[in-house]
């Protein structure tokens, strides 16, 4: 165990960090469940009544499935789209002798890099020639700005820790290089590439900006455009919001319970470099 | 004695690029297309409002508009300020995150969990979650802060020109300091424990020898996460669209945010172009800098 | 079973380090050869390009007749054991043994048969179902090997397929190996750090040293009759003593240097040049004494048996017979005669 300060501060500090954490979920979760009424006090931290108006409303008048369909579509065929894709380039990126692999690798590390509002206006015309605005494509392909280099980049990862004497030994037996990846690779980086299809549901299902730029009504509007979209004219509606936020956060939280494991390890495959 | 590639690496380049083909298309196609003509674009006039003066070449000149733009000014004023103020907090914090979670055995899974779920949490949830908690009327830690005499009794937090920035980097430093936390752990982990304990027997204090030996060590982490979060950070929209709108007036107005009212708003695809345009600059700089510093003081600091 | 044919055989990394260096060699058919050398001689990288993971810079590597320097791994009908052995985790044994011959279409009848026969003749009949995951490091070893035999290839490259064994589990696999080669009659080359190893397993031994082959020969010559001083200091343990000739009573005007092993060296209570004791390393049998001559600060080792036993600091009386000299070229080391 590395040194470090004393156990009592560091367990204090942490149950601080810890709370501090979990407390506003905790609020989010309560304030939804309170009365309109008692919304407005700040008092108490536990909810005196239980109510599931707000829940009722947001399925009821606001037909709240209509946008967890649609950010459970475009999430999860981008995801689909991206990572077999991503695989191929990411494998020839890990393990095939190729010029100017630094080159490609920058290059796409440097599309990540370019801040999503750059490219909102030249993709919506794109769209709005190809009539895709608020379809499902054409919310599939401006996500893959961002997918592609993400899966990119996680896969490269994943396959680099892999034994290079496994596919060697492939080799010698006789499989050629596809014939390696389906057989010998992909097996043994499944893991990886369950963390990297996650971690790219994740990042779709939170996107905001190009589901606000590209869908132009509420039949195609994504969880975070819809619940943005809750502000009335003279009040928010925070009771269905909280509501709402809590519908929206409830798959990620079993994302999150079911494979946090995962998701640790695609954030940290790039970070360790042996 | 250099005859060229051998012809088994000559097949092999060539299934590489086959294999990285698709990929490259959909790069290409999707991101590097619009890239370009966001650049092409920020060299013209093209207002969508006024269709009849066409997009006429005009070189730098959004650029020089924008540079005696005070609205552009204060937008890179707010994003730099606010890069500089919440990736600090969240690398501190998240080393004493990081920390505690290293050394707790028991329970590590509940505090992953618990930790990863304002990560996961979409920034649009996780904004109007902290715009709640500040509202005047309902937020609980509006209450707090007035219960501890901090702020007056009718204390708006969205109409102080400051006070609106608070919920935003309480918002940022919410949900990224458990991703700085995680990079930072891996990082710790890899550290061989037997350092720390070579230092104990030397006498040396747990505290000395956590800022003496494991921090240096946890440099290059350290460093991958500050540049992680200051490229996001110099992006900043989602958080000040949902939070204040860009509000009071324009006091929380990052540059992201600015581009989207110029581009979607006012339908001044040129100008708004442009400012993207040094959105994307900025990020560049900031990055070339890090990586030329980085590069520095990897191979001159080697002691 | 082919032969293995390597002409001019060179690689150099593009930054500039030379791995191997024009080389010339053949491994008869059915032949045992061991490549031993030191850490950085590139035996490994050898080895690694007679399999095709690695492409020469120059040269031509033939298998049989056939030219295969062009060909990529997969078509060189090669078997190797790595020196992780590289079982692939996700397959039981029995899938790993299969893959190779599944990969080039064997029908399931074939397959089925060969495995039994290798799966018999190393004693692992009863692992076949079990992952690598569940084995010892011994059985894991075996596993590879049959993954080797059972394809019937042209030629084996091991790589060091014993160093990750316990050493009291070395001999027993040693035999082994020993044992497979005589029955299979297969074309060996055998890659070691280790020059007991390839003492005792070669047919013939091939030392080498920065990229270059310094001897090839049955395994007593290279030990009676070592080509140059590196190669008699690299094989024999412990060491050969080398001497400058005059110190070993050598009437020789050109200065050369003079080699004689511990086992030769005579230590006796009269007769002979004094020495004194320095060190004295008990070996069970036999004890290593390290020897310092009167009026010489070159240290000599000898092995005595264990009825001698002198203690630290004794006087010794040395003689180094003549008929156990060997002579070296003082300026390239090269061998000028012997016993």
């Amino acid at each position: 165990m590395s040194a470090r300060p004393s156990a009592v501060v560091l367990g204090a500090a942490g149950a601080l960090l810890l709370a501090a954490s979990l407390f506003p979920i905790y609020w989010m979760l309560a304030a939804s469940l309170m009365p309109e009424s008692r919304l407005f006090e700040s008092g108490p931290l536990l909810p005196a009544a239980v109510t599931f108006e707000h829940y009722r409303a947001l399925f009821g008048e606001r037909d709240f499935l209509v946008p967890i369909r649609n950010s459970l579509l475009v999430s999860g065929l981008t995801t689909i789209v991206a990572v077999p894709v991503a695989a191929l380039c990411a494998y020839a990126l890990a393990r095939l002798r190729m010029r100017g692999k630094s080159v490609l690798l920058a290059f796409v590390l440097a599309v990540s890099m370019f801040p999503q509002i750059s490219i909102v206006p030249p993709l919506y015309l794109i769209l709005r020639d190809l009539r895709l605005l608020n379809t499902y494509p054409g919310l599939v392909l401006p996500y893959l700005t961002f997918s592609m280099p993400l899966a990119i980049w996680l896969l490269t990862g994943f396959f680099r820790q892999l034994p290079r004497d496994l596919e060697e030994a492939a080799m010698l037996d006789g499989a050629t290089r596809i014939r390696t990846l389906r057989d010998v690779v992909l097996p043994l980086a499944a893991p990886g590439v369950a963390s990297t299809a996650i971690l790219i549901f994740l990042y779709c299902w939170n996107e905001f900006l190009f589901a606000l730029s590209f869908t132009l009504g509420p039949e195609r509007y994504t969880v975070p455009v819809a619940i943005m979209l809750f502000r009335g004219r003279y009040q928010v509606p925070w009771g269905e919001v909280l509501a709402a936020a809590v519908i929206a956060t409830i798959p990620v939280a079993l994302l999150v319970l079911a494979c946090q494991r995962r998701i640790v390890a695609g954030l940290t495959v790039g970070a360790t470099k042996g | 004695m250099n005859r060229g590639p051998a012809p088994i690496e000559r097949d092999e380049t060539r299934l590489a690029w086959l294999l990285v083909a698709p990929a490259l298309g959909i790069i290409l196609l999707v991101a590097l297309a619009p890239i370009a003509v966001t650049g092409w674009e920020s060299l013209h006039v093209h207002d969508l409002r006024l269709p009849w003066l066409g997009t006429p070449f005009i070189g730098a000149g959004n650029f020089v508009e924008a540079a005696g733009d005070p609205r552009f000014g204060a937008a890179l004023l707010h994003t730099v300020a606010f890069a500089l103020i919440s990736v600090p907090l969240e690398l501190v914090l998240g080393l004493a995150l990081a920390v505690m979670m290293h050394s707790v055995v028991r329970g590590r899974a509940f505090i992953r969990v618990s930790a990863l779920l304002p990560w996961a949490i979409p920034t649009v949830v996780a904004a109007l979650l902290w715009r709640f908690m500040f509202e005047a009327r309902t937020g609980i830690l509006a209450g707090w802060f007035q219960a501890l005499g901090l702020v007056g009794p009718a204390f708006d937090w969205f109409v102080h020109p400051l006070a609106a920035w608070v919920p935003i980097i309480a918002a940022d430093v919410w949900k990224t300091t458990p991703f700085v936390a995680i990079l930072l752990l891996a990082g710790l982990e890899t550290i061989d424990p037997a350092l720390g304990e070579a230092a104990q027997v030397d006498g040396a204090k747990p505290a000395r020898a956590f800022l003496t030996i494991t921090l240096p060590l946890l440099t290059p982490a350290l460093v991958v996460a500050a540049a992680f979060r200051m490229l996001d950070a110099l992006r900043l929209f989602d958080l000040a669209y949902v939070i204040t709108g860009g509000g009071p007036g324009t006091a929380t107005e990052p540059l992201s945010l600015y581009a989207f009212i110029a581009l979607m708003q006012r339908l001044r695809f040129g100008y708004g172009s442009a400012l993207s345009v040094t959105v994307f600059l900025l990020t560049f700089v900031f990055a070339l800098v890090w990586v030329r510093a980085l590069g520095r003081s990897l191979t001159g600091d080697r002691s | 079973m082919a032969a293995i044919t390597l002409a001019g055989l060179s690689k150099t990394y593009p930054n500039g380090h030379v791995a191997v260096r024009r080389l010339d060699l053949r491994v008869e058919d059915g032949e045992f050869l061991v490549l031993v050398g030191p850490s950085g001689c590139g035996k490994s990288t050898l080895l690694r390009l007679i399999a095709g993971l690695e492409t020469p810079t120059d040269g031509r590597i033939l298998i049989g007749d056939a030219d295969v320097t062009a060909q990529p791994p997969q078509r060189r009908d090669l078997a190797m054991v790595f020196q992780s052995y590289a079982l692939y985790p996700h397959m039981s044994v029995r899938e790993n043994l299969a893959y190779g011959l599944k990969v080039r279409r064997t029908d399931a009848a074939t397959i089925a048969r060969q495995i039994a026969s290798v799966a018999t003749a190393l004693d692992i009949e009863a692992l076949l179902d079990r992952r690598p995951a569940q084995l010892s490091g011994g059985q894991r070893q075996r596993v590879a090997l049959g993954r080797a035999i059972v394809r019937k290839a042209n030629a084996f490259l091991l790589d060091e397929p014993l160093s990750n064994l316990d050493p009291s589990l070395r001999a027993q696999a040693r035999a082994e190996l020993r044992r497979l080669h005589r029955q299979l009659g297969i074309t060996v080359v055998y890659v070691t750090h280790d020059q007991e190893e390839a003492m005792t397993l070669s047919d013939r031994i091939a030392v080498m040293r920065d990229g270059e082959l310094e001897q090839v020969a049955p395994p007593l010559d290279v030990y009676a009759r070592p080509a140059n001083t590196f190669v008699a200091r690299f094989i024999g343990a412990p060491a050969m003593n080398l001497l400058p000739a005059a110190v070993a009573g050598v009437d020789d005007p050109a200065g050369a240097v003079a080699g004689i092993r511990p086992q030769d060296v005579q230590v006796r209570t009269e007769g002979g040049q004094l020495a004194t004791v320095d060190l004295v390393e008990p070996r069970g049998p036999d004890y290593v004494l390290h020897l310092r001559l009167e009026g010489s600060s070159t240290p000599l080792l000898a092995v005595v048996s264990g009825a001698m036993a002198p203690a630290v600091g004794a006087h010794v009386f040395v003689t180094l017979p003549a008929d156990r000299l060997h002579l070296f070229d003082q300026r390239d080391g090269s061998r000028l005669s012997g016993p």
